[in-house]
């Protein structure tokens, strides 16, 4: 059986069944076990103190008294995280980040650590550590930290990507182009140009359960870590590189996850809770307050993006231009570069070009947001499409079924496109009931489309017959949506046994190969390919003890729904082995039977949707209701459509907060105003309507089975299809993110004037 | 990084041997090299699989490695 991934065209048996979650029961129950749910003999509690200041000097750090207090068992600051990079700022950055060294950078970075008998024990200890800083003067505006009078966060920050290269640090890290073409003589052919800023604020991932770890270090240098996070084997890597461990001594088991969207690929406190253990001599457990996961972890940048659009009345975009401003928080970044690549990724346009500035400011560092980077420049690139067509008076659908990328488009971030699914996508939302459904009074309907990059990565799959003839597989990719049920789904169509005849469980670090984290969608892509892999490789070995049982050649055992049988006309008088048999007769053909797959998979594929939106407001109090909101988008195979469609929903639901109501507040003091879910508002169940979802299934020609990645793309539309249709429900283009009340009032009040 | 340069002539077998000679010619590439850098082959987006085999007069694209959420 092959053991590449092109796709094989088959009919399924199990695959796209809506079959029972395994991790239901637990989940529902209270019985799974998250982040802060492992305990150990001994433990102590750790707290972080942080910097009320966004940026200063740390002129000394005082611990003796602390240190006296009863109960404290460790406390450690920047000077028990010696440098161990070796010259590697990436990884210095990421030292730095988890523990101030000569400045603090923004508000609520940690500055000390401390392990206590308790917490109340702790949480005295940091209030005897005395922090004397210098205050220096902060930016935390994208635009202000662009310009030359910004005060200067890092001294060695030289913008790459412009020739010559500055010799004056500043806080504009990095400079990108993307595009092809002639603009000028675009924008000449043009009929109608718009050109319109845009601006989105910070949101959080807002995963419901706080960072959480439980870390024990011995003395001969063995450690342990149970974790919160999407990939546990690069949480390994990167704290044992931190700390001059052995990567093979740090043994880390990923929890349950509850919720992670890109905030838990990156590490925070993980090793300070392994320093302080190291310290100590004793287990140490570090959980994060809400208000810590606001202000100390990784939400997305904030955004100003300015876009120009050249059309023909025919509806031909003929030339487009952003220049896209983001922030990587404190730290050098290229998230504008990753919105740059996705801006015009939807179209096929002649002449267009990107422009990206990345920019540090005083903010917590950013991190991967579900399809980082896109949603915003989506938001821009989409009103300004909308505006256009309204220009030329042409239906919105119709202007971008007309400009849609297609098999051979030249991408605006270079390759040319295989097979997409862009123009199935539109014209399935051009046909959909939604579209024709009548509205009601002061509601506006809204539609975009959006892209992503799916991807790949590193995979371990160990599949291991039991004697029963059970399956159990053990994969070292976090599962955040739903993988076990895939890949338990993938053995059973393989080996022709019942799905819930194969337990999937995520296996610790010292269990399997490394294995990248949870993200880019590629979970189920990669781990579901590692697992068909897997389950063929044992096939061969049961094909094999089949023969010796039968003392026949293996080439004459074929494997056929969950049996060995023996082929040709001479052996018509053996009865087929089953898995059962065969497992119980194991130890006397050759031991255990098991099937491995260690891959990487490449080439994911490229991923589009389009979501309809409709938006009722209310003009006198300015509040938005969304009251219908479909999403289509291309899965490929939906291995099981329910989880499809939960991604779907969810990525719906964030992108409709974020639109509406996500804000990360900053005073003039630089400190976060609003870090708790009571003023930074997620949307709840009683918030949204019921979000419909309508799965194409266009096979990717890179899976056996043609799976696609699905996790993030959900999120890239809504922005700007709530605000079209906030837009066409008032009347008023809305150029900024969130469209809470006060800012829809002021924009109506505006408009008006 | 290759001396402003917006397309550049490699003569290379696979995306590993085009990795190499970027790096000899253009040595303002390396470091980016050793960052991680993603390639697109004939539309195909390839991050990791180094031996993979460069088409005859094919068109190259050197991509950042995008990260995902």
């Amino acid at each position: 059986m092959p053991l590449d991934q092109d796709l094989e065209i088959k009919k399924f048996k199990v695959i796209g069944t809506r079959v029972r979650r395994p991790d239901g029961v637990d989940k529902v129950t209270g019985r799974a076990r998250y982040g802060a749910d492992t305990s150990a003999p001994g433990q102590l509690v750790a707290l972080v103190l942080r910097s009320p200041h966004p940026h200063a000097i740390i002129k000394k750090i005082d611990i003796s008294k602390a240190e006296k207090l009863a109960g404290v068992k460790a406390i450690i600051t920047s000077a028990d995280l010696p440098d161990l990079t070796n010259g590697d700022r990436a990884m210095l950055d990421i030292l730095e980040n988890c523990m101030a060294r000569k400045k603090v950078l923004y508000d609520g970075h940690a500055v000390a650590a401390v392990a206590a008998i308790d917490a109340t024990t702790a949480r005295a200890a940091l209030k005897l550590i005395k922090v004397d800083y210098q205050i220096l003067p902060h930016v935390t505006d994208v635009d202000e930290a662009l310009k030359p009078t910004s005060p200067v966060i890092h001294d060695h920050i030289f913008t790459d990507g412009i020739e010559p290269k500055p010799t004056k640090a500043s806080n504009f890290n990095k400079q990108a182009e993307y595009g092809h073409g002639d603009l000028d003589a675009g924008f000449a052919e043009a009929d109608v140009i718009i050109e319109k800023s845009y601006k989105t604020e910070q949101t959080h991932q807002g995963y419901i359960e706080p960072h959480s770890c439980l870390a024990s270090v011995s003395p001969d240098g063995a450690a342990e870590m149970w974790v919160c996070t999407q990939g546990h084997f690069v949480y390994r890597n990167q704290c044992a590189a931190l700390l001059g461990l052995d990567a093979n001594k740090l043994r880390v088991t990923a929890s349950e996850i509850g919720g992670g969207f890109g905030g838990k690929t990156h590490i925070w406190t993980e090793p300070l809770a392994l320093a302080l253990s190291r310290k100590a001599n004793r287990p140490v457990k570090l959980t994060m307050s809400r208000e810590e996961v606001f202000r100390c972890t990784g939400p997305t940048s904030s955004t100003s993006i300015d876009v120009k659009i050249g059309a023909k009345k025919d509806g031909t975009i003929t030339a487009a231009f952003a220049e896209l401003r983001y922030h990587g928080g404190a730290f050098p970044s290229n998230w504008a570069e990753f919105g740059a690549m996705t801006t015009w990724a939807c179209y096929d346009i002649k002449n267009c070009k990107s422009l990206s500035k990345d920019a540090i400011v005083n903010r917590p560092k950013t991190a991967a947001y579900r399809a980082p980077s896109a949603p915003q420049s989506c938001f821009a690139v989409e009103n300004t499409i909308d505006e256009v067509a309204k220009a030329i008076g042409m239906d919105p659908v119709e202007l971008r079924i007309k400009n849609a990328a297609k098999e051979g488009t030249k991408s605006s971030y270079g390759p040319v496109y295989g097979p997409i699914g862009i123009g199935a996508t539109l014209q399935a939302a051009k046909n959909h009931p939604h579209m024709k459904a009548p509205l009601a009074k002061d509601t506006g309907r809204g539609m975009a489309c959006g892209f992503w990059f799916n991807f790949g990565g590193q995979t371990c799959v160990d599949l291991n017959v039991t004697p029963d003839g059970t399956i159990t597989v053990a994969v070292g990719t976090m599962d955040v949506g739903g993988s076990r049920a895939s890949l338990a789904l993938a053995a059973a169509e393989e080996l022709g046994v019942p799905y819930e005849a194969v337990r999937v469980i995520v296996a610790d670090t010292s269990s399997l190969g490394h294995n990248d984290m949870t993200d880019g969608s590629r979970g189920t892509f990669s781990s579901s390919m590692a697992a068909v892999f897997a389950a063929r490789n044992a096939i061969t070995i049961l094909r094999e003890r089949a023969a010796k049982t039968w003392e026949i050649p293996v080439d004459d055992v074929e494997w056929v729904d969950g049996e060995a049988k023996a082929k040709g006309a001479s052996r018509g008088n053996l009865a087929p082995l089953t898995l059962k048999d065969l497992a119980k007769g194991a130890g006397g053909t050759g031991g255990p039977i098991a099937g491995h797959s260690e891959i990487v998979a490449d080439n994911a594929g490229v991923s589009f949707g389009t979501h309809i939106c409709d938006a009722h407001v209310d003009k006198e109090t300015g509040k938005t209701t969304i009251t219908r909101y479909t999403v289509i988008q291309d899965a490929g195979k939906a291995m099981h459509p329910s989880y499809v469609e939960g991604q779907y929903q969810g990525g719906a639901a964030q992108g409709i907060g974020w639109a509406l109501n996500e804000e990360y507040v900053y005073g003039t003091n630089g400190r976060l105003q609003n870090a708790a879910f009571l003023d930074y508002r997620i949307p709840v169940c009683s918030d949204l309507p019921m979000i419909d979802t309508q799965i194409l299934e266009i096979p990717n020609p890179h899976h056996p089975y043609g799976v696609r990645g699905v996790g993030e793309t959900p999120i890239v539309p809504p922005l700007a299809a709530v605000s079209i249709a906030v837009t066409n429900a008032t009347g008023v283009r809305m150029h900024h993110i969130p469209m809470s009340p006060p800012r829809i009032l002021k924009a109506i009040k505006s408009a008006k004037m | 990084m290759a001396g402003g340069a917006s397309s550049v002539f490699i003569e290379a077998s696979t995306i590993r041997e085009l990795f190499r000679k970027l790096s000899e010619e253009y040595p303002g590439m390396e470091p980016h090299i050793k960052r991680g850098v993603a390639v697109s082959i004939g539309g195909k987006i390839y991050r990791d699989q180094l031996d993979t085999k460069l088409p005859v007069s094919s068109e190259i694209y050197l991509l950042p490695r995008v990260p995902g959420g």
